[in-house]
């Protein structure tokens, strides 16, 4: 009972967000990006519910943008480390030997590092921006897509209806594609949601420290990062970008959970 | 392990060189004329092919030089050793507290499974795990130091430093036996300490929770308890030992998080730590800075996780090496 409200609470958040980021130049109430210098950093009232930043721009139209922002980030980041990790672990799996080998080994390094140090290093090399923040972070993630997918092939591998198929003469790539693939993609999606709130996390802190976005960018994280030079007088200015992420990341970490729970039951444990 | 090593060089060694923009013109400043730019090239071996570079790289490396940074002009080595004990002693403290608020709470939670302890420490456990470390150590840096004034601010200390001879301010003043300083080194680390340990901890008490679950519910348990064993020396005794084992996997895959949200905690608290030194290195471009950095960190990094598969043994006396 407790877990599926919780696994609720995910969904509602995780559909609240996409509602706001799809509707948000209706549901803001101004430009995230107008600025208006007679209002600058105003305190939270009827007019400014979040109150205003430094320029005299709305925080909570900002805040309401960024969504935009995060969401695009996600999509990008999943979905090119899903493809990239997937496909080496489904070649690696598959053909064995020295392509397995290789593909293991260069995993091996990227997992010698800690994540968030080496994607800074990879996106302050490349130059400061969202861009190649997003890069850095499909550098350091791939791995992990790439593992559980080699994991997965080498059992399925073994299994009757693959020597069946290549007794029926299809070809290693068909077999590979039409026979395995559909096969292992289950746990791979649910790494995927998984990984969801970590990479809003992360991206957040790569703009924070500014490595990411940058302002004006309506970011949460470059929103934070802009605003702790205002912590002293001005709370409002950190607190509610920083709150979006919060609440984002929980939804998509009990949605992850959730989504783990239907897809593979024998992982089924307690958060 | 070598191998791996190998890699990790040839890593850093690769993200430093496709830096855009020339390191040369860098390292001499906007006024220098094209001579000074280029004997700058030839004293740094920049003018050499790539794989040269890296094989230069490698023997100096090998042996313990880590090359000279631009930014603070000093050997990298000799700057890692100023900065690392700061994160050190941070990172290590933020662990214990981790640790020791982390496995209890787990504990809890799972001998009062679906009750109020249990509901209360998952839904701290989850908030855990999704918090920003940046926003959650403005957060408190803002409650207790700037509207409450209880503890202190930014830095490792408000006075003289004590006595340098392991740069841990803790220790060092412990053996010199200087009290003010710390209470006061002691009172700085509070804030960034628990502002890198919340991830961790929540981490770790989800970890403990499900394996405790799992211990809780096997044979051997309910044998103890048949045999009349108080309840307090079934979980401790039978259940909590066989339940460690995981979450000192966690333990140790959490050390690399920790490194890394000690990137963000050192910048907020103005901590001169390691990390802190490396987001400077990274911004102007230091590149043999990032590059000692970098691999001083994945060397670190490696060896904590090794250490735990090695105190496996130690745990459960069944794994033997």
């Amino acid at each position: 009972m407790w877990r599926s409200r919780l696994a609720v609470l995910g969904a509602a958040i995780v559909l609240a967000l996409v509602v706001v980021a799809i509707f948000a130049p209706w549901i803001a109430p101004y430009s995230p990006t107008r600025i208006n210098l007679r209002e600058r950093l105003q305190p939270p009232s009827g007019k400014h519910l979040f109150g205003t930043d430094d320029a005299g721009r709305d925080i909570l139209s900002r805040v309401i943008y960024g969504s935009r922002v995060t969401l695009r980030i996600c999509a990008l980041v999943v979905g090119l480390t899903l493809v990239i990790g997937t496909l080496l672990g489904l070649v690696s799996g598959f053909f064995g030997g020295w392509v397995d080998e290789l593909v293991m080994r260069v995993s091996d390094v990227f997992l010698a590092f800690p994540a968030l140090i080496l994607a800074m290093a990879i996106a302050a090399a490349l130059g400061p921006s969202l861009e190649n923040a997003i890069v850095a972070m499909v550098a350091i993630w791939w791995p992990r897509y790439a593992r559980v997918t080699r994991g997965q092939v080498l059992s399925i591998r073994e299994i009757d209806f693959v020597a069946a198929a290549r007794a029926a003469g299809a070809s290693s790539f068909r077999i590979m594609l039409r026979h395995i693939l559909p096969n292992c993609i289950s746990p791979v999606v649910v790494q995927a949601t998984l990984d969801l709130g970590e990479v809003v996390l992360t991206a957040a802190t790569l703009s924070f420290i500014g490595f990411g976005a940058q302002p004006p960018t309506p970011e949460w994280g470059a929103m934070v990062s802009v605003g702790r030079n205002f912590l002293r007088d001005y709370w409002w200015y950190t607190t509610f970008p920083g709150l979006a992420i919060l609440i984002t990341v929980m939804g998509f970490n009990l949605l992850g959970d959730a989504v783990r729970d239907i897809l593979d039951p024998r992982l089924r444990r307690g958060p | 392990m070598i191998p791996t090593l190998f890699g990790v060089l040839l890593i850093t060694f690769l993200i430093s060189h496709v830096v855009p923009g020339d390191a040369a013109q860098l390292i001499a400043g906007p006024r220098a004329t094209p001579e000074i730019i280029q004997r700058i090239r030839e004293e740094y071996g920049l003018d050499k092919p790539l794989h040269i570079q890296f094989f230069m790289y490698i023997s100096q490396v090998l042996r313990g030089d880590l090359g000279k940074s631009i930014r603070t002009r000093r050997p990298v080595g000799a700057d890692i050793r100023a900065f690392f004990p700061a994160t050190f002693e941070l990172t290590t403290t933020a662990m214990l507290l981790a640790v020791l608020f982390g496995i209890p709470l787990g504990v809890i939670s799972a001998v009062y499974r679906d009750r109020w302890p249990d509901h209360l420490s998952r839904v701290f456990s989850v908030i855990g795990v999704s918090m920003p470390i940046f926003w959650l150590g403005l957060l408190l840096l803002f409650l207790f130091y700037i509207r409450l004034g209880i503890l202190p601010g930014p830095g490792r200390i408000s006075g003289d430093p004590p006595a340098h001879l392991t740069g841990l301010y803790l220790l060092d003043s412990l053996l010199t036996g200087n009290w003010r300083a710390l209470g006061d080194a002691a009172l700085h680390l509070v804030l960034p300490a628990f502002t890198l340990a919340f991830a961790v901890l929540a981490r770790i008490t989800r970890m403990t929770r499900s394996s405790m679950l799992e211990a809780l519910g096997q044979d051997y348990v309910r044998t103890a308890r048949a045999k009349g064993l108080m309840e307090r020396w079934v979980v401790t005794r039978h259940a909590l030992r066989n339940a460690l084992i995981p979450t000192l996997t966690v333990i140790g895959l959490s050390y690399g998080e920790l490194l890394g949200g000690a990137v963000a905690t050192e910048l907020i608290y103005a901590w001169p730590g390691m990390t802190h030194y490396v987001v400077g290195s990274m911004t102007s471009l230091d590149f043999p800075a990032v590059m000692g950095v970098t691999l001083v960190i994945a060397i670190i990094y490696i060896t904590v996780n090794l250490l735990v598969d090695l105190t496996y043994a130690l745990v459960d006396p069944r794994i033997r090496y």
